[in-house]
């Protein structure tokens, strides 16, 4: 539901990086054909694969084997990466385990565990010309994942554009996030519960809300 | 000057010395020059910097020869893949350098490219920034890093002419061809060795004069896992 929400957010001819998790069945609600998936270990024009056509040297950026698309390139790591920085990568669509209220993404490192892993994402998120991020609305022990201030190690100062969801869709606009969307049964009031961080909710959304 | 060997992996991984500073390519094991380390698990030298993304997988690739005790430090961006890299962390006995991944390659090709450092975006008001030096560029904060340079890298290539040119296959490409531009002495691994001439010019990668040493893989990654060649 959230990978299939975020398909819907991406303009057609758009260069998407996926992230490991949730945005990688972003590409199962993708037409193939009009999309470019760039992986950041060097392949842009990624695409699904069938099982019997498994090549062990092809694989995405969570190792996982991917195929190669007709008009596909492959590229050594500093130039996938200056494609990240350099802001020609359209969207990239991250994984979180916090958010705040102020845009912030935090998705490497948990504090009292050991910090050994970083991969792309502090890359992607100072790069990628729009970040979406795609989360379960609460962690696993249903404590807010959108919260304050992160309490986790930050990824970036760059904030994220769009918030996705299974409660919610939230969109950054000028000073904050505003709750543009309720996903599926979800209601403002179990968004509010789950939720320590602010936002305001669209006017849309209120008006219907009152109109009950 | 530029004259490639082509030669055996035991003969050739007598360059590397205890003390020296490796770069290993590969993205997991994808990649990686698999013979050659298998040949470091026997050869003496020990004390070494590993640059390389992971250090392989638990028990494999550069996992066996952290298993071995043979690393002083590692610098990488994704140490997670082998779950062993904080053990040895944690025990003291080794030291990690976590970059962001796109640091970490650019800072391979700064190495290889004559650049002593440069300022990225990546990572500025993370943990990653602490102690480094910032400045502001039109209205925007960036952060040094230094480039990275080495005295033998390991290198896994697809096929090289004896001349020492090389072509990668698909995403085994990955942090090969910069690792090839920033050591002193560089060996490449590869599937096939062509007379100069077979492969066109346009499609080579790598040109030989970064290449010192070729030599022909005998540990190939299958879908079921490390073999060896048949």
């Amino acid at each position: 539901m959230i990978a299939k929400k975020a398909a819907e957010q991406l303009v057609p001819h758009s260069i998407i990086n996926l992230g490991i998790g949730i945005p990688t069945l972003v590409a199962n609600y993708l037409d193939q054909e009009n999309y470019y998936l760039h992986t950041e270990n060097g392949l842009l024009g990624v695409t699904s694969v069938e099982e019997e056509d498994i090549d062990p040297l092809i694989v995405n950026a969570g190792k996982l084997p991917v195929g190669e698309a007709i008009g596909a390139s492959y590229f050594h790591s500093a130039d996938s990466f200056a494609m990240i920085r350099g802001g020609h990568v359209d969207v990239a669509i991250l994984g979180a385990l916090q958010i705040d209220s102020q845009g912030r993404v935090a998705n490497w490192a948990i504090p009292g565990k050991d910090i050994i892993g970083v991969g792309g994402a502090m890359d992607l998120i100072a790069g990628a010309k729009k970040i979406i991020i795609t989360t379960n609305h609460t962690a696993k022990d249903g404590s807010p994942k959108f919260v304050e201030s992160c309490t986790y190690p930050i990824t970036s100062t760059r904030r994220a554009d769009t918030i996705i969801t299974d409660l919610a869709v939230f969109e950054w606009r000028d000073d904050g996030y505003e709750l543009t969307e309720l996903m599926g049964d979800a209601t403002l009031a179990e968004v509010k519960d789950n939720t320590t961080a602010s936002y305001r909710v669209s006017d849309m959304l209120s008006e219907k809300e009152n109109a009950k | 000057m530029s004259v490639t060997t082509i030669t055996k992996a035991e003969e050739v991984i007598q360059n590397v010395k205890t003390g020296d500073t490796l770069m290993v390519g590969g993205f997991g094991l994808i990649g990686s020059p698999l013979t050659l380390i298998d040949e470091l698990t026997r050869h003496e030298a020990a004390e070494l910097t590993v640059i390389s993304n992971n250090v392989g997988e638990t028990g494999k690739g550069l996992g066996i020869l952290l298993q071995q005790g043979k690393f002083k430090k590692a610098i990488g961006s994704y140490f997670t893949s082998n779950r062993e890299v904080a053990q040895w962390y944690n025990a003291g006995k080794l030291e990690l350098e976590l970059l962001p991944q796109g640091t970490f390659s650019e800072a391979i090709r700064a190495g290889g490219a004559g650049i002593g450092g440069f300022f990225t975006k990546t990572a500025v008001g993370t943990e990653l920034a602490n102690g480094k030096e910032t400045k502001d560029i039109d209205g925007e904060t960036y952060l040094f890093e230094k480039a990275l340079k080495a005295d033998v890298a390991l290198v896994r290539a697809w096929k090289a002419d004896t001349n020492g040119n090389l072509v990668y296959y698909k995403t085994a490409r990955n942090f090969n061809p910069i690792m090839a531009t920033a050591a002193k002495y560089v060996i490449a691994e590869v599937d096939e060795i062509v007379e100069p001439g077979e492969l066109s010019p346009e499609e080579i990668v790598t040109p030989h004069l970064y290449v010192d040493a070729v030599i022909t893989s005998r540990l190939i990654l299958t879908k079921d896992g490390v073999k060896e060649r048949e």
